[in-house]
């Protein structure tokens, strides 16, 4: 089971440039908006063509600019699910799936039926798609991509258009139909955390072109690029200078950290994400003296934005720190120093 | 008054209301086929030919009766040949009537029909295809029924312009009574001839079935709409 991908396909003023080959069931893109993410997802799906390049599936060349195959939409078996979900606005939930059976037609009345209670749509087979709820909207397009029997899916930001509650519940949803489904998945999301929740590789994709392409937790641990780390939500970054193999001078934090991982010879930029550093009361190795310079209050979290005397005038180091309680404050029990650990200082080119 | 209605001759409001319903059906198809044809194409070809298939709406109705003229004259080979191969004469006939009427109305059924499908959200398009429905299948069952209220305000619309059309029926087909007089051709000659009775009689005539037309229209595309607050 596999995706591999490598395309180009030139815009006006943008350039596409993928280049991917899946391993895991699970695969995400992650990505800004514009950055071509669904792009992709289309150029998969037949809907857009590539200048150049391949794409197959399972072993199976769906796209070959050199070879001049091209397989329309149709003959490729791939199950695309909108963002909008496009369900049919003048079919009924019944007709709608039925418009992705693909097999005998006598065979079709009994499939629908066996989907509309799988998807568990049962009494609302004569309704129409403006009638329904977002969770029955999404499992009626659901429904009507899996009864074809797809070889593999597409999800385009399934969740984006969703607010608070409904999202939670969707993705709940989302998760137990994918641990039901056997084929493979790829998904493209502009959340980190869908990324990371959904998707076991992930493919950072920035301004059209391809970054790294990992296993998500990797890719999380080590980015590996400085862009890569930005994409998957790190905030905090320095120059370095090396002083030794696991020694280094954060130029833009003005302190001297000690590494657990080697320091590889192209890195240039030591990381960490905000939620891993540690307020400490004395002093010692990868410390530095706590000094507010801004404070936001967030729902779970507080977030302090510090500006040591050391640090370069333009940086600061974001601090996520939880919280305990709506009531606590700001003030409760401020460290002196912050504590960056060295499992996780991140090195980055 | 029983005296005068006794006299009317009613064959203007048949020929009208047949050459109106024959006409439409033309451009029922014609301008759904073209509409479909011109979302296919590349931008550029598409504002040009899309310029040339408004130009009826927007050109007097004389000079689309002037060049359908000249195509269909017998004295021209086009005409002729329709005559002696076919024997299909279209010039101050009934079918000139049709004809020119269908040209004018086209446009507006085209207008309409294209407008329709540009609403429709290409993502169902594209989801009927990723389904493995065929195109055909697709703008059948998909495509038109979503764009099924614009498509029916351009028929009636298509149909209105169609049995009030003068100027291009008027060249093309002539006013023979009982053959190409329409009510249009009627309230002009009737006119002319100062008899205002029978031109007023029209007048209302035409008057009341316009309006019934567009009072159709905006039930039928009005439909689902709510009232709503508005400046």
């Amino acid at each position: 089971m596999s995706i591999y991908v490598n395309i180009e396909k030139k815009f006006k003023g943008f350039s596409l440039q993928v280049k991917f080959n899946t391993e895991s069931a699970s695969t995400g893109i992650l990505g800004a908006s514009g950055s071509g993410k669904s792009m992709t997802l289309r150029c998969i799906a037949g809907i857009e063509t590539p200048d150049r390049g391949e794409i197959l599936v399972n072993g199976k060349t769906l796209f070959d600019s050199e070879k001049n195959i091209n397989l329309k939409p149709q003959q490729r078996h791939v199950g695309y699910l909108f963002q909008n979900y496009a369900l049919f606005p003048t079919m009924t939930v019944y007709e709608n799936i039925g418009c992705g059976f693909r097999g005998e037609k006598k065979l079709r009345d009994e499939r629908v039926r066996d989907f509309i209670s799988r998807y568990h749509l049962k009494g609302l087979e004569k309704h129409l798609p403006s009638q329904l709820s977002g969770g029955q909207q999404q499992r009626v397009a659901l429904a009507r991509m899996m009864i074809g029997e797809p070889e593999v899916i597409l999800l385009d930001e399934p969740f984006s258009a969703l607010d608070g509650f409904l999202k939670d519940v969707l993705q709940r949803d989302m998760q137990d139909f994918l641990q039901e489904y056997q084929g493979d998945m790829l998904m493209v999301t502009h959340s980190r955390d869908e990324a990371f929740r959904f998707c076991r590789e992930l493919m950072l994709l920035k301004e059209g072109k391809t970054l790294t392409f990992g296993k998500t937790r990797e890719l999380f641990e080590q980015p590996g690029l400085v862009e890569a780390a930005r994409l998957t939500g790190c905030k905090n970054f320095s120059r370095i200078e090396k002083l030794g193999s696991r020694y280094l001078f954060a130029l833009d934090w003005g302190i001297s950290l000690r590494t657990e991982k080697e320091i590889p010879e192209e890195a240039s930029y030591v990381a960490i994400r905000g939620h891993w550093i540690q307020g400490r009361d004395s002093d010692g190795e990868n410390c530095i003296p706590f000094q507010p310079a801004e404070y936001v209050e967030n729902t779970f979290e507080h977030q302090y934005l510090v500006q040591t005397p050391g640090m370069d005038k333009d940086t600061v180091l974001w601090w996520m720190r939880p919280r305990n309680s709506f009531r606590e404050t700001e003030e409760r029990q401020l460290p002196e120093y912050l504590y960056l650990p060295p499992e996780h200082l991140m090195l980055l080119k | 008054m029983g005296e005068f209605m006794q006299e009317i001759n009613w064959s203007p409001l048949w020929i009208s209301l047949k050459t109106g319903a024959v006409a439409t059906a033309i451009a029922f198809f014609l301008g759904i086929w073209c509409a479909r044809k011109i979302m296919k194409m590349k931008p550029v070809s598409r504002a040009v030919l899309d310029g040339v298939l408004t130009m009826p709406l927007v050109l007097p109705p004389t000079v689309a009766g002037f060049f359908l003229l000249i195509i269909f004259s017998l004295r021209r080979p086009f005409g002729k040949f329709l005559l002696e191969n076919f024997d299909f004469k279209i010039v101050q006939t009934w079918k000139g009537c049709v004809v020119a009427a269908a040209v004018i109305a086209f446009p507006l059924m085209y207008r309409n029909a294209r407008a329709a499908f540009e609403q429709v959200d290409v993502n169902l398009i594209h989801a009927g295809q990723t389904l493995g429905m065929s195109d055909r299948k697709i703008f059948w069952k998909v495509i038109m029924p979503t764009a099924a209220p614009g498509i029916a305000s351009g028929t009636v619309l298509a149909f209105a312009r169609a049995i009030g059309e003068y100027g291009a029926t008027s060249m093309l087909a002539g006013n023979i009574l009982g053959k190409t007089r329409t009510v249009s051709v009627a309230i002009a000659a009737e006119t002319a001839a100062g008899n205002y009775d029978v031109a007023g009689f029209w007048v209302v005539v035409i008057v009341a079935l316009s309006f019934v037309i567009v009072a159709l229209i905006n039930i039928v595309s009005g439909r689902g709409m709510k009232s709503r607050r508005w400046i």
